[in-house]
């Protein structure tokens, strides 16, 4: 199968979850990204062109939400919470403790695309703040001194 | 636990229902009940809970002792959380090696363990009993209690504690108008920010023309610092489900929407399963319970923007599109989701409701003060002892917030600050800690009470960082689409980074106010208008911390990294190493014995890992 | 009809009609860069904001959105929209320094300099919609939006790439209130320049004159819309019988 049939079928089967409504635009870029990491422009394209929507209007939307990625992502996705219980437990210095050890800027991914490193503004897990989520798993108490020791435990 | 559940067709069967779960129930039975909420996942939550299951299987208990996986209890800060019911021994920072003896000496010999109790701030003493603990002690916790009783995966859960009572109330005896008029009487205003009457947006919908109505629950809870609404979402999705059942009875709707961030992914799988539990009951679909009444309600997921809080936004973004306000000169109860009047009302509103109709509203408005009703869920986070969610009865002081129930500020620290209401908010200062905590007196400090937020800062926290925070964020946060929001937040923030990075001037100040007056009149959304609060408020209570940046050159607070350097105090110094090795920059070199190290200034980034590290207080800020 | 007050006079205006229209209609000006008769209201650029008292209540609204209504106070010219006026026109000023319309709506609002650093990569687009709008809402394609959040918002075509949607049309570049998007016809190609991308489109040449007279693409599109063959649309508007 061609890449870009299967990229067809892939969003046609997301579409059917929707009952191909338009109104669920967001939940059907969502799955998508969830099923590549990120959104590749074909499938855009072809979410487009499946619910009859304009192309700028789905690229809006794609560029609108912090959810979204138009670039590939890394293995692990680390959120640094940058809340305002985060920031006045010292969260600013725990992103750039992140970027010095990842050697990036925060949206971005590693070069060996390990890790994608970003921001994000509150997890609602204050009490245990500073909060790095990574992969969806909560890390609770973070120092900048515990930044390394954190990074090396994932491959 | 009843995959086969048959549809309950009529109140009188819902009923019967629960009599036949309270029979097999016993109040004194005992239970184990493990906070699985998000905080307490962090400290193994579930993993706890199954290694429960099995210890007591391994005494022969099963069957006997129930292992209860519960939402949150609210006090974040000691999880992971364990009450021992019916002795309602509560247990704190409980680990896995805990369990063994949790079920041996308590659950088996009924004694509570010393090490596991709440140890109080005050005289070191130990509380056995949930109720006594003095977090929870000042505590009315009407709409979160049922957190620390019930799994929210079981429906069964929430019927046996009374859940859907209300509903059935209203479906068996009262019409939409007598629904509302109650709702008025108790005096339910909005938690979500603004406090606007719950009563008033549901008879003006009922009232507009236009079919289908919309309900929608609110729960892309933004507010950094807040997470009330994701507790309740994941602890107690029914009771969010059965308030909403309510109002769109109320006001005449059959379809229903709950827009939850998609950063909340156990809310988002724990309302998925309550819906479709509901659905399976007969509690939401065609006729229900026999009544006629028809209601689905679906979930949409947030795409990840702040400004989707605000009413307009999250309803276009509901239609598929980007997050945009438009002006609200009509109101979304005429014309909101696809131009149909529509109820929006956040989580926590909701909730209140099931109560209000079950309870009354006489007696609901007896809690509070004149114009604010009922309790309010905060979330006391930031620089306080105990981190958590507090329930408290409208009214109550800062001052017994932030010291009898959260203990006061870490470290014998001073403290300075506690902001509410989120970017939305303002920093109220020490002088200010009497004040009663409602709508409106929030709102005349220069605050709000927004979703509930309370983040406590203490003499380490700097006042213009923290109005530069919020600017960043809600920079970061604006959609762009009008001119103040967009282009003046942005201009704003550059005059505080002047200010924190030692550029700034005089003149700052008055344009910093003239910037936020324009703003807050000139911007289209909440979101906008309200953007400048934080920055307003610090200038009006914080003025000789801008003074210290833009005269002196300090930042009084230590935070500011342009504004201070860091020190090694030569005689506390032994020379240990620490901060060498922590030091990723190679700005600490050790020297031997005499001055043992040195801190090359130009080569420091001011991460402060050094200063985190050192046992002896040899650091400090300058 | 219903009565209401601007500045102290009694009109009259249509029910539905806007605070805006009925103040252009009876001569009372409102400065405005985001308003367009043949695109619905925004709201976005603020500086038609007026005060309107209705009953006891008084709120400043934007008057291209704001509907008329029986017994209300207009007020265009109040302390605070003066304030509102001249802090947005000052905010743009920075934001497109090179803009000449920019700098005279500036002047009228009697607003000569700008106390923010200019944008050094400023270009003239002040991010109204119009042209999203007019291509969306009176051309009915969509080929341009606006992309991004906050001040990271531009308008683009989809990937910042040539756009299969757009027709050439220009209707964007005839809407643009500051100037931001340029188009050149030459040797057969028109080619449209927005701030961030550009694309160029064959012209079709006029089957009995031979002028360059429009877009191949917009012609396939109105001959789609409007049932009209192709080759009846491909003579210019000089040449038609």
């Amino acid at each position: 199968m061609s890449e870009l049939s299967a990229v067809k079928e892939t969003i046609s089967s997301i579409l059917d979850r929707y009952d191909r409504d338009k109104s669920n635009l967001i939940a059907i870029l969502q799955d998508v990204q969830a099923e590549y990491n990120y959104l590749p422009r074909e499938a855009i394209a072809e979410v487009s062109q499946a619910l009859d929507i304009p192309l700028s209007q789905v690229f809006s939307v794609a560029t609108f939400f912090r959810a979204f990625s138009l670039k590939p992502r890394g293995r692990h996705s680390v959120h640094v919470c940058l809340g305002t219980a985060c920031h006045v437990r010292g969260a600013a210095s725990i992103l750039q403790q992140m970027e010095k050890e990842m050697n990036v800027c925060c949206g971005d991914t590693t070069e060996d695309k390990k890790f994608t490193l970003e921001g994000v503004n509150c997890v609602g897990a204050c009490a245990l703040g500073p909060v790095v989520v990574v992969d969806g798993e909560y890390i609770g108490h973070v120092s900048v001194n515990k930044v390394k020791p954190l990074l090396e435990n994932y491959d | 636990m009843n995959d086969k559940q048959q549809k309950l067709t009529s109140v009188a069967e819902l009923e019967k229902k629960r009599q036949g779960l309270n029979k097999q129930r016993s109040s004194d039975a005992p239970m184990i009940a493990v906070c699985c909420g998000t905080g307490c996942q962090a400290y193994g939550g579930k993993k706890i809970a199954d290694a429960f299951k099995e210890e007591i299987e391994k005494h022969g208990l099963g069957g006997k002792v129930e292992v209860k996986t519960t939402g949150c209890h609210g006090f974040c800060e000691r999880g992971l959380l364990v009450v021992i019911r019916p002795q309602n021994y509560f247990y704190q920072r409980v680990r896995l090696e805990d369990v063994p003896e949790i079920v041996s000496e308590t659950v088996i010999g009924g004694k509570p363990i010393e090490r596991l109790l709440y140890e109080s701030l005050a005289t070191g003493e130990k509380i056995a009993s949930e109720e006594e603990v003095p977090f929870y002690k000042k505590q009315v916790r009407l709409v979160f209690g049922d957190n620390g009783y019930i799994d929210p995966y079981e429906i069964d859960d929430y019927i046996a504690v009374g859940g859907y009572s209300a509903f059935s109330k209203v479906l068996s005896g009262m019409t939409p108008e007598q629904v509302i008029d109650e709702v008025r009487k108790a005096g339910l205003r909005g938690r979500g920010g603004g406090g606007f009457p719950a009563d008033i947006k549901w008879q003006s919908s009922r009232e507009a023309h236009g079919e289908p109505k919309y309900i929608i629950c609110n729960c892309d809870e933004g507010d950094p610092g807040a997470f009330m609404d994701r507790s309740l979402m994941e602890g107690n999705p029914h009771a969010i489900l059965e308030g909403m059942m309510i109002g769109a009875y109320a006001v005449g709707s059959s379809i229903a929407y709950i827009y939850i961030r998609n950063e909340y992914p156990l809310a988002v799988k724990n309302a998925y399963r309550a819906i479709q539990q509901a659905k399976d009951y007969g509690l939401l679909g065609k006729n229900i319970l026999g009544s006629g009444f028809d209601l689905e309600i679906k979930i949409n997921r947030g795409g990840g923007a702040f400004v989707c809080g605000e009413s307009t936004a999250l309803m276009a973004s509901i239609e598929g599109k980007v997050g945009e306000p438009r002006p609200k000169y009509i109101h979304t109860s005429h014309k909101g989701l696809y131009n149909k009047p529509t109820v929006l009302n956040n989580v926590e509103t909701w909730a209140n409701v099931p109560l209000i109709i079950n309870k009354g509203a006489d007696w609901y408005s007896k809690i509070g003060t004149e114009n604010s009703k009922g309790t309010k869920i905060f979330s006391l986070v930031g620089k306080i002892n105990h981190t958590g969610l507090v329930e408290v009865p409208m009214g109550i002081t800062l001052r017994e917030i932030v010291y009898e129930i959260g203990g006061g500020i870490p470290g014998d620290k001073k403290f300075k600050a506690v902001q509410t209401g989120g970017p939305s908010g303002g920093c109220i200062p020490e002088n200010l800690l009497d004040l009663p905590v409602d709508f409106d007196e929030l709102t005349n400090a220069g605050s709000m009470m927004g979703s509930g937020a309370m983040i406590v800062m203490d003499e380490e926290n700097c006042m213009v960082d923290i109005a530069r925070y919020f600017l960043e964020f809600l920079e970061d946060e604006s959609c762009g689409k009008c001119v103040p929001c967009r282009e003046g937040l942005r201009r704003m923030r550059e005059i505080l980074d002047d200010i924190t990075q030692g550029r700034g001037e005089e003149s700052h100040l008055e344009m910093l106010e003239e910037m936020s007056e324009v703003i807050n009149d000139g911007a289209l959304c909440g979101l906008g208008q309200t953007a400048p609060n934080p920055v307003m408020t610090t200038l009006k209570y914080f003025r000789d911390e801008y003074k210290a940046h833009i005269q002196d050159k300090k930042c009084p607070a230590g935070v500011c990294k342009s504004l201070i350097t860091y020190h090694i105090i030569e005689e506390k110094c032994t020379g240990c190493k620490l901060c060498v090795n922590a030091c990723s920059y190679g700005a600490i070199e050790f020297m031997g014995k005499k001055t043992p190290v040195v801190l090359h200034q130009s080569e420091c980034t001011k991460c402060g890992a050094c200063k985190e590290v050192c046992k002896l207080k040899a650091i400090e800020i300058r | 009809m219903v009565t209401f007050k601007i500045d102290g006079k009694e009109i009259k205006a249509k029910e539905g009609q806007t605070v805006l229209d009925a103040a252009t209609e009876n001569n009372i000006e409102i400065p405005t860069l985001c308003v367009n008769e043949s695109v619905l209201p925004y709201g976005a650029c603020r500086l038609c904001m007026v005060d309107v008292t209705k009953g006891k209540r008084k709120r400043t609204v934007t008057s291209c959105a704001y509907e008329v209504a029986e017994g209300i106070e207009v007020d265009t010219k109040s302390e605070k929209v003066i304030k509102i006026r001249r802090m947005v026109i000052e905010l743009l000023l920075a934001r497109c320094p090179e803009s000449e319309e920019i700098r005279q709506m500036a002047e009228k609002l009697g607003v000569t300099t700008t106390r923010f650093k200019p944008d050094e990569d400023g270009d003239a687009c002040i991010l109204c919609a119009l042209c999203t709008r007019a291509c969306r809402e009176v051309v009915g394609k969509s080929a341009i939006s606006l992309i991004n959040r906050g001040t990271e918002r531009e308008a683009a075509l989809p990937f910042y790439d040539e756009a299969d949607d757009c027709i050439a049309c220009g209707s964007c570049v005839y809407i643009c209130p500051t100037g931001a998007i340029k188009m050149e016809d030459k040797a057969g190609t028109r080619t449209i320049s927005w701030p961030n991308c550009s694309q160029e489109f064959k012209l079709k040449a006029c089957s009995a004159c031979g002028f360059y007279f429009a877009p191949e693409k917009q012609l396939e599109f109105m001959a789609a819309e409007s049932g009209v063959e192709l080759e009846k649309l491909e003579i210019c508007m000089s040449c038609r019988p």
